[in-house]
């Protein structure tokens, strides 16, 4: 059996790779996959714990996070295209109607 | 030694990897999108390996199904590609990364110096394969209330894609920022013309109004 430790090591490198890629990107689309990446990433670890611990509640979290990301998804994406319909720009830089 | 399962460990692994970054170094973001796919599909088969049949089932049906076929839909639909790769002005991004790096390496420490455990076969047992049986009975007896909220959850999402998706009015006061003398092609959209509201529509639903 593989060991729990080289799941959370993958796991650790799929969220730090999301993470680079939210900070050094500008397009929106790409940060929303990263993000998600990122999610994916904790979803892993949390699951190889839940067989650690032998206990099912990891696996519980995960169908929530699913859940929280579905819905999330389709809210982000409802933003983006309306950001796009009034400026023409996916360019997260220069996404600052709000003067942040 | 290399025993088989640590040999198929290694070589998915290396694809989940690698499609990981394939996602933040594409250009395009079809590319991504579909190296995005690739990742979610190397785990939904980590997750078969790790006991948890019914998250794998859910990972290819909601992310592989749902998630990325939505991205490609809004890929398509507003195009995307922006010719930059490069790191861009904020300046606090060298301190997330910073934290990230601390991230890491903390989870790697961890791993390797806690010296986890071999799973035991107890807690195979106890997990007893993840199947959608065994995780529904738990989700209805003691997780019923966050499942509810979830379902809460997912009813306002839905509200609230309908409402931002919607075409905006025409009163002015709703689309402030499409203006008239913003028609000149924005350069990392070259092909996309300014969405405009369509005047056509409007004297049918004023003699609609009028009429009723």
């Amino acid at each position: 059996m593989i060991p729990t430790s080289y799941y959370l090591i993958l796991g650790a490198f799929i969220f730090t790779i999301g993470g680079v890629g939210v900070l050094v990107r500008r397009n929106a689309l790409i940060i929303f996959m990263c993000v998600e990446m990122m999610l994916n990433a904790v979803n892993l670890s949390l699951i190889a714990l839940a067989l650690q611990f032998g206990s099912l509640t990891g696996q519980i979290v995960v169908f929530f996070v699913m859940a929280v990301a579905a819905a999330e998804v389709a809210v982000g994406l409802a933003i983006v295209m309306a950001y796009v319909r009034h400026r023409d720009t996916l360019d997260v830089d220069e996404i600052n109607l709000l003067h942040g | 030694m290399m025993t088989l399962p640590l040999i198929f460990f290694l070589l998915l692994g290396a694809v989940c990897l690698a499609a990981a970054v394939g996602v933040v170094l594409s250009r395009e973001p079809v590319h991504s999108a579909l190296f995005l796919l690739t990742n979610f599909a190397t785990l939904a088969i980590f997750y078969v390996t790790l006991e948890a049949q019914f998250l794998a089932a859910a990972q290819v049906i909601v992310y592989a199904g749902g998630i990325v076929i939505l991205i490609l839909f809004v890929i398509m639909l507003i195009g995307g590609a922006t010719n930059d790769v490069a790191a861009s002005q904020r300046t606090w991004s060298r301190y997330a990364g910073i934290l990230l790096g601390v991230i890491l390496l903390g989870s790697l420490g961890y791993s390797v110096l806690l010296r986890v455990q071999p799973i035991s076969p107890e807690a195979v047992m106890a997990v007893e394969g993840g199947v959608p049986q065994v995780i529904g009975l738990t989700l209805f007896t003691a997780y019923i209330l966050p499942f509810e909220l979830v379902a809460i959850l997912l009813l306002v999402a839905l509200l609230g894609a309908l409402v931002l998706g919607r075409q905006p009015e025409e009163t002015g006061e709703a689309a402030p920022y499409v203006e008239q003398g913003d028609t000149l092609p924005n350069p990392a959209f070259p092909h996309s013309e300014p969405t405009r509201p369509d005047r056509s529509v409007e004297p049918v639903r004023e003699k609609e109004l009028q009429s009723s």
